[in-house]
């Protein structure tokens, strides 16, 4: 018994149609129907971060979201930053502080820092440690990542 | 040349480029969300995979009843190992004496043996639809006594995982250097005994295993994509159970996200995703969820060690005697087997020490758990953790410090190369130096003052030291020595300059975070005498890279290196003779710099390299036929192994009341000789030490009695997160090697290695006025707590 919706996506600015079982993830509605392959599944539930994609502006995991949760909504993901011939202050930071290593867990934190620079511009270190803290990263033990998001934080451009 | 300083992030260009922290290649890309990770690939007509895994540890398989699983819509077929009979079982396997081969079946036929052993493959249009049909998969079990530890397997009348091992034993090592060790220990005016645990490691990469496979009917071969650390192992292995020659067989290993060794085996699932799309003639694609990854994928490190050392009045370690246990798990890996930490463990104890007698038995013992596989480090973090705590409490015995007694046992400057008591040759080091600095670096001298006055407060601060050094890089002596069915250790390189003047790298290791790209551009840059931007890098395909090993054992700088290094001198040559023939000059009057080769000493005969390019590919008919054709040169190396040390030292807090452990700072003086890019070694050694504080506090797979995994789940294994860690004040020495052409050694693994002895010595340190110590990690808030109730019971005092 399947029941099927026709659902509508604002991703990254761009209106996108999608027919979904309810019980498809966020997740794989941009991976697999929409072909947003840059956010990433790490653990499935809820805890690694890896998905982190933005809804209506706020951190979300998209593995533990359904897709028909995002009708009519606003989803920002890594494809929405910087390119790579461009790429923005919070992606060129990461770059600089060696912020990543194999990559897979990235843009779930660049999503998560892009959610706290907005909401406030000027964190302390104490805050950007606690925020980092939400995802999981199993290469850089977050020292690149912690610096990353200070040197963007600190950095005159906006950072995102 | 010993400095203790990183290069600037913005040197100038002179001096090469080898040494410069420079920014990774591979980032733009990868911080863009534009790499390509196995499960980012879809194929038109794709079946994915789901498996039915056993709930059992140990149990008969009376029946498979797929009726209802092939009724789910979507579902395409199950399998069983009834389709699967002519694929050959994975075998690892040791040709030694000392060694019991089982083999690991792809899917299950007559019995399990551990909790998540694939028993059957359901195929379906959608993985929700597979999800659905393995769950109406209904599997009959006759449930059989399970061992779930070695004390288990171990006991009278246990039951026999294999057959073929009836007393559990798979692997059991001796060696016995050293006949007059036990009169040693009679004598000896200090003899220390210590026992030492480690618990059972998911090394836990971001991204699980996941693989795609198709058949290509233009190349009439078996495409297989996995995310693998080793592509050419793994065609072997997939070739071998398909019963195919390697040829026909192309790995190709995208990106990878993270691997840390889980990813060096071949798993029965890349065989099974392989065999699959070979039946049923439609690509198949299976994604491991985190739940496979902790209950059913490779685990590692659960070992126990006794030691007892013979000391000296001084306190110099004159004999040491060990009894190792691994849990191996209920299968062997392809190649290691599962002797892979058994072997290491008995022939890397003795680590940075002068160790003049030693005699050891280490054993592999089966459980009815998930097979081992290495994990960053293998059995070093172990070993290390061992020798620390015999070196802690041998300085009590003897009076004498933590630091004393361990620059009166490492090795010296001026003991290099060192052969140790099992024949080994180390490479000069730092051993002594980095001890020192490190000691230096947390003021050691004013430690028990700084540790009394936090007492007075009510608080209670440990520092902890670990020294050790890291055997990087065998080649295939060392690998040969272990008697595997393959022997690894070689690594080929093939540099390819294009007619724009560009240059491919293709090479047998394959970065999975490490940032090869990036490294080996600057290694081969400075050879060739151009910018790092013009070289790229081709990996992770076998019908694209030559032959070689993959990337595992902090290898690939070395090995890898060493053959683009040596591929990239050819090369360099090739181009000397072009431009030496252009120019009218001699070849070796030529240097290759700044993009151009020049006549030294006169500065406006040069030409550029790219025009040597253009030349040697579309108007070759200017050069000499005996110059040959193309600029393109294959070369291989071959390494003698190199060892890096380092000293780490942690200060701890524990919080009475919970027992709980802040690390309040982490220091490491490492060694790993020529940085080829220090931003890049900062970042393994920093993510290392993250992996060794992990399993020092915080991961364990957990198991009951029966064999259950108690730790499925991400809220059950605890990964650190940015607030349980510290920031680590990485510091270095650099000892050049003469086994590498750039000086390099390999350093992949040392934050692991040596962070779970130095947590595990600051905790002690902590607890020591009490009177207890602790000798097993992960340390847990219960295990402190514990320790901490057993002091006042003993001294009716509230600590």
């Amino acid at each position: 018994m399947k029941d099927i919706h026709d659902i509508e996506i604002t991703i990254n600015g761009e209106r996108r149609a999608v027919t979904v079982e309810s019980r498809r993830t966020l997740a794989d509605v941009l991976r697999h129907d929409l072909g947003l392959t840059g956010t990433h599944l790490g653990c499935e539930h809820g805890v690694c971060g890896a998905c982190t994609v933005l809804v209506d502006g706020l951190p979300a995991r998209s593995c533990l979201m359904f897709g028909v949760q995002a009708d009519g909504r606003e989803v920002e993901t890594v494809e929405g930053l910087g390119t790579p011939e461009n790429l923005n202050t919070l992606q060129q930071a990461f770059m600089t502080e060696h912020g990543l290593q194999c990559g897979f867990c990235t843009p779930g934190f660049l999503m998560l820092l892009t959610a706290l620079l907005r909401e406030n511009p000027n964190p302390s270190d104490d805050e950007i440690r606690d925020v980092v803290a939400s995802n999981i990263c199993r290469c850089t033990g977050y020292a690149g990542i912690l610096r990353a998001a200070r040197l963007a934080a600190d950095s005159d451009a906006i950072a995102t | 040349m010993v400095s203790d300083e990183t290069p600037d992030r913005d040197e100038p260009p002179q001096g090469g480029w080898v040494g410069r922290r420079m920014p990774r290649v591979e980032d733009p890309y990868l911080l863009t969300g534009r790499g390509v990770f196995v499960d980012d690939i879809d194929l038109p007509g794709t079946l994915h995979l789901v498996f039915v895994r056993s709930n059992f540890a140990a149990a008969s398989i009376e029946g498979i009843d797929v009726t209802e699983a092939l009724l789910v819509p979507g579902v395409v077929a199950v399998l069983t190992a009834d389709h699967i009979r002519d694929v050959i079982p994975i075998r690892g396997y040791l040709d030694r004496a000392e060694f019991t081969v089982t083999d690991m079946p792809i899917l299950a036929a007559e019995v399990v043996r551990h909790v998540g052993e694939p028993i059957a493959a359901v195929l379906a249009d959608s993985p929700y639809a597979a999800e659905d049909g393995a769950e109406a998969v209904d599997v009959t079990y006759g449930v059989t006594a399970a061992v779930a530890d070695f004390e288990a397997a171990l006991a009278n009348g246990a039951a026999a995982v294999h057959e073929a091992a009836p007393n559990n034993v798979l692997v059991d090592i001796t060696l016995d250097p050293s006949p007059d060790l036990d009169r040693v220990f009679e004598q000896a005016p200090h003899v220390v005994d210590v026992e030492v645990s480690t618990g059972r490691l998911a090394a836990s990469p971001m991204e699980g295993r996941a693989c795609l496979s198709y058949y290509d009917d233009r190349t009439q071969q078996v495409v297989l994509h996995s995310s693998t650390q080793v592509p050419h192992t793994v065609r072997t292995a997939v070739a071998a159970s398909l019963g195919l020659g390697e040829s026909r067989v192309r790995v190709i290993s995208p990106d990878v996200g993270g691997g840390f060794g889980v990813k060096c085996v071949v798993a029965r699932e890349e065989v099974l995703v392989a065999a699959a799309s070979r039946l049923l003639g439609r690509p198949v694609k299976w994604i491991e969820d985190r739940r496979e990854g902790l209950t059913a994928g490779f685990q590692s490190r659960e070992q126990r060690y006794t030691l007892s050392g013979a000391f000296d009045e001084l306190g110099a370690l004159q004999a040491l005697r060990a009894d190792i246990m691994c849990d191996v798990g209920a299968y062997s890996c392809f190649p290691y087997s599962c002797g892979v930490e058994v072997l290491m463990a008995a022939n890397e104890l003795p680590g940075a020490y002068r160790v003049p007698m030693y005699r050891v038995r280490s054993r592999g013992v089966a459980t009815n758990k998930p097979p081992i596989a290495p994990y960053r480090g293998v059995s070093r973090p172990q070993a290390v953790l061992a020798m620390e705590r015999l070196m802690e409490k041998a300085a009590k015995a003897v009076g004498i410090g933590p630091i004393e007694i361990r620059d009166r046992n490492l090795v010296a400057r001026s003991e290099f190369p060192y052969r140790n008591v099992n024949g080994a040759l180390y490479d000069a080091g730092s051993y002594r130096e980095s001890l020192a600095r490190c000691a230096e670096l947390v003021e050691y001298d004013s430690w028990p003052t700084k540790q009394a006055d936090a007492r007075s407060d009510g608080r209670l601060l440990g520092l902890g030291i670990s020294s050790f050094c890291e055997p990087t890089a065998y080649g295939t002596d060392a690998f040969g020595a272990r008697k595997m069915s393959i022997v690894p250790g070689y690594e080929q390189a093939t540099i390819r300059m294009d007619p724009n003047g560009s240059v491919v790298m293709m090479v047998g290791t394959h970065s999975h975070g490490q940032g090869h790209a990036t490294t080996y551009a600057q290694i081969v840059a400075d050879r060739l005498g151009i910018d790092p931007s013009r070289i790229s890098i081709r990996q992770g395909d076998t019908d694209l890279v030559p032959h070689g090993w993959g990337t595992f054992a902090s290898r690939s700088v070395v090995a890898g290196g060493g053959a683009l290094d040596s591929a990239a001198n050819t090369l360099a040559e090739k181009l000397r003779q072009i431009a030496a023939h252009l120019l009218e000059a001699a070849p070796q009057d030529l240097v290759l710099a700044d993009g151009r080769a020049q006549v030294k000493g006169s500065p406006s005969r040069s030409i550029a390299v790219e025009e040597l390019a253009r030349v040697a590919h579309h108007a070759s008919n200017r050069l000499p036929k005996d110059l040959g054709r193309g600029l393109e040169a294959t070369e291989s190396f071959d390494p003698q192994g190199t060892y890096s040390n380092a000293t780490h030292a942690a200060i701890v807090e524990i919080d009475p009341q919970t027992g709980g452990v802040t690390i309040l700072r982490y220091v490491v003086v490492e060694d790993c000789g020529v940085m080829i890019n220090p931003m890049i070694v900062d970042g393994q050694v920093t993510g290392g030490v993250a992996q060794g504080i992990g399993g020092a506090l915080l991961e364990e797979l957990v198991y009951s009695p029966e064999g259950q995994p108690l730790a499925g789940s991400f809220v059950d294994y605890l990964l650190p997160t940015a607030t349980d860690l510290p920031i680590v004040e990485v510091h270095h020495f650099s000892t050049p090697t003469d086994r590498t052409p750039m000086g390099a050694k390999g350093m992949g693994e040392g934050g692991t290695i040596g962070a779970p002895a130095a947590v595990l010595n600051a905790v002690n340190n902590a607890l020591v006025h009490l009177g207890v110590q602790l000798e097993r990690v992960p340390i847990r808030p219960s295990d402190v707590i514990a320790v901490m109730e057993l002091a006042s019971a003993d001294r009716g005092v509230v600590p």
